[in-house]
């Protein structure tokens, strides 16, 4: 379990850091999908089965699908970042990274410092799939939400088509 | 070693997060800042589902599921509006585009 943890967590920082500082798109996105792979198995080890699948699926299987689509479909006669703003300031991006992470870890140490791991979690329903669990609550204390959520794709998808498509 | 608690969880996103908000900030490909985007949802993500498992409760994986909804949807406008500013631009250089800023 712990080992398990390093690993995974080792392979998410290394893949995204290569996400971000790779030169070529291409391989970027192919990070991208060990990446996403790699926090499914995450999920897995966090008893989330089926956000994993779902990560599987919606993530590595139909987001990065369409990024490669997107990364072919824009070929580009010269280097996507050869022209350079006399303004940006890419140090300070770094700084800013840097000292949210700073923040971040901070406010962690100090905010799990006096006590371990919180109260005792209530005890799970015994005999019931995570599955099941997490239908119950999408379907019935999450039903609006959920709906509002499928209206949005819509709107995504028909927005989607409307920019994409060639003017008459 | 130590079993692993919930800050271990915490502290792997705020990590994965920040390599995402240095990508942003940094890149200058949009199609790079869109998957740090990425990154960055996918590190409350984990965030959700590790405080799910804390409480033992399923909310949190819920939450989780409207947030690769809202991924999916943003994914796709995106890479439209990376389509059409292509088709017009030729470029995906985000300091090229310039047309509204001050």
């Amino acid at each position: 379990m712990t080992i398990a943890f390093y690993t995974l967590a080792a392979f998410i920082l290394a893949l995204g850091v290569l996400v971000v500082s790779t030169k070529n798109t291409v391989h970027a996105v192919l990070f991208l999908v060990a990446n996403f792979l790699c926090v499914a198995m995450l999920y897995v080890l966090l008893q989330a089965e089926f956000l994993a699948v779902i990560q599987v699926l919606v993530y590595a299987g139909g987001i990065v699908v369409l990024y490669l689509f997107v990364v072919m479909l824009v070929n580009l006669k010269r280097g996507p970042e050869t022209h350079v703003d006399p303004r940006r300031r890419d140090r300070m991006g770094l700084l800013i990274g840097g000292a949210v992470l700073a923040e971040f870890v901070a406010i962690l140490l100090y905010g799990f410092a006096p006590r371990a791991t919180g109260a005792a979690p209530a005890a799970a329903a015994p005999g019931v799939g995570n599955v099941e669990q997490v239908g119950w609550s999408l379907y019935v204390d999450y039903l609006v939400p959920f709906e509002v959520a499928s209206i949005l794709l819509l709107v995504a998808m028909i927005g989607a088509i409307v920019l994409a498509k060639k003017e008459p | 070693m130590t079993p692993i608690t919930p800050a271990h969880y915490l502290v792997l996103s705020a990590a994965l997060f920040s390599i995402g908000l240095i990508g942003v900030l940094v890149r200058r490909n949009l199609i790079v800042i869109f998957m740090s985007i990425e990154l960055m949802l996918n590190a409350v993500n984990i965030n959700l589902v590790a405080f799910s498992q804390q409480w033992q409760h399923v909310v949190g994986q819920v939450f989780a599921l409207f947030v690769v909804a809202v991924a999916a949807a943003e994914a796709a406008i995106g890479l439209g509006i990376i389509l059409a500013f292509y088709r017009n631009k030729e470029t995906v250089n985000v300091d090229e585009i310039t047309l509204m800023r001050w």
